[in-house]
């Protein structure tokens, strides 16, 4: 493990990925791909490889974990044995666990739960894949599945990390930056509600680097959240000009 | 949220819009703290802390161990929390859940992040053996704000630390007489805000965090740097708000910080 380059970024503000600071990674997203699920989405966030599926709004079980004046909603975040170097125990792990919780409370102020008394939403994430920043990828593509469910939404969820690598605040850390970098700052955001629905940050920052850092990482939320309404707009073209037929 | 947690929702926002919350306290003061050292004999480190009527006591084992493969040279730190059944209605015992997980976590990352610990004094053996720091965190009465005062009590247990001296004698770890401290080089503080009705309050209490929209914790270091962040709840924050919550967590750690012998 002494394969530490010297510097994340160099002279000219090019990564060692080659990405300038504020450039995201290639994102590929689609809906629709589960047939068993009533919602899906499948994202590429660079390395990153995350599959998404919803069901409900159906009935909980066990019934007693229901509300009688709202929907509740369940989460997995869970990443494959294989999504890692170094195999991961299929067991869910207490980082896991902590993601799961994140992401749902990401997820929640954009559902409008109160439509659906006494039923359930599960939504299950399945990172086949990581290379840092799962957690924004697996909330970009959980939003875009809860609508592809057809849930009413207040507004799509896209998330973004923004951080800091030797002595530079850079947008979306991939896996060695994350490891090798000062600060990673996850943050989820709905654009038309500016408000922010999940905001993690572990490193040292100043106050001052902190606010750029947070202001980075919603001007790349802003760059995804286009691709997000794209591609479900796109579902439904299909879908449009298929009844025309 | 049921009827009753809406009359009182509207209760609360009613109060904190004219600047007055239920205990009388102003927006931004945190409840009465205590903080006492060394309660638990058979532990290297403890401290107890009062936070109002929120209570947590925390102990610090230290053993020996294995080094993770990717920092050979470092010793470990392990973070744990137990809400314990005794302490509220709802804590039943088992494994832990995510509340737990949740709060150990953000404990941990606090004293990771700000690197509290000096990993690198508790190596042995470079890749073989290490010294592993067991925080455990026990929630001995919830009344709000576990976050904090579980964050104070580890920070202010592994103060307390007292590591036995060693020596090694044909590659075995063998006990001296005498202990040293355990060597700390950041001391961080995690303040929690809490956001209702648009309107930031620090230190919740319990009724404060069932009506709250969302809340946000920060971890501040010496420097006044912050070095870990965590939001909870299923509310959001605006980026202006958080800033003012980053602005609001410096002021109240270095409030903190006073009143704290560290």
């Amino acid at each position: 493990m002494n394969d530490k380059p010297e510097k994340l970024i160099d002279k000219k503000g090019i990564r060692l990925d080659g990405r300038k600071a504020d450039e995201l990674r290639p994102v590929k997203i689609q809906v629709g791909v589960l047939p068993n699920a009533d919602g899906s989405a499948y994202i590429e966030h660079g390395k990153n490889k995350i599959l998404v599926g919803v069901f409900g709004p159906r009935e909980m079980h066990p019934k007693h974990l229901s509300q009688s004046d709202r929907m509740v909603i369940r989460c997995r975040y869970h990443m494959a044995p294989f999504s890692v170097q170094e195999r991961k125990s299929p067991a869910p792990s207490r980082r896991e666990v902590e993601l799961s919780k994140v992401i749902r409370e990401s997820l929640e102020p954009s559902v409008f739960v109160d439509l659906y008394p006494r039923t359930g939403i599960d939504i299950f994430i399945e990172v086949l894949q990581a290379d840092g920043g799962t957690r924004c990828a697996s909330i970009t593509a959980a939003s875009l599945a809860i609508a592809d469910a057809g849930i009413p939404l207040r507004d799509l969820v896209v998330a973004c990390a923004a951080g800091k690598i030797d002595d530079t605040v850079v947008l979306d850390l991939y896996d060695a930056e994350d490891k090798l970098g000062v600060a990673d700052v996850p943050v989820a955001y709905m654009p038309n509600l500016n408000a922010v629905t999940l905001l993690q940050m572990d490193g040292v920052l100043s106050p001052d680097e902190f606010e750029s850092a947070v202001n980075m990482a919603v001007e790349g939320c802003k760059k995804i959240y286009i691709m997000q309404k794209e591609v479900l707009r796109n579902k439904y073209m299909v879908v449009k000009e298929e009844a025309e037929e | 949220m049921s009827l009753l947690t809406r009359v009182k929702q509207k209760q609360i926002a009613q109060q904190i819009e004219a600047g007055k919350r239920l205990d009388g306290r102003g927006l931004t003061d945190y409840r009465e703290l205590t903080v006492e050292e060394g309660l638990i004999e058979r532990a290297e480190g403890s401290a107890r802390v009062h936070l109002g009527k929120t209570e947590v006591l925390v102990g610090v084992k230290i053993e020996n161990g294995e080094p993770f493969s990717d920092t050979p040279n470092d010793g470990v730190l392990t973070v744990n929390a137990e809400l314990v059944p005794l302490a509220y209605p709802s804590f039943e015992p088992g494994p832990p859940d995510e509340n737990s997980i949740e709060l150990a976590r953000i404990v941990d990352r606090g004293i990771r992040e700000s690197k509290a610990i000096d990993t690198a004094k508790l190596c042995i053996e470079p890749g073989k053996k290490v010294f592993v720091v067991f925080v455990d965190i026990y929630v001995l009465n919830h009344d709000g704000n576990m976050i904090d005062a579980s964050a104070l009590a580890a920070v202010s247990a592994l103060v307390n630390t007292k590591m036995p001296n060693y020596e090694i004698e044909d590659g075995e770890v063998k006990e001296k007489t005498g202990y040293s401290p355990l060597p700390l080089k950041s001391h961080p503080i995690t303040v929690t805000i809490a956001k209702i009705n648009d309107k930031l309050i620090v230190d919740p209490g319990i009724e404060e965090e069932q009506v709250m929209d969302a809340r946000i914790s920060m971890a501040i270091n010496d420097e006044g740097n912050i070095c870990a962040i965590q939001k909870g709840g299923a509310g959001f924050f605006s980026p202006q708000k958080i800033l003012e919550a980053s602005k609001l967590a410096q002021a109240k750690s270095a409030e903190l910080r006073k009143k704290l012998d560290w």
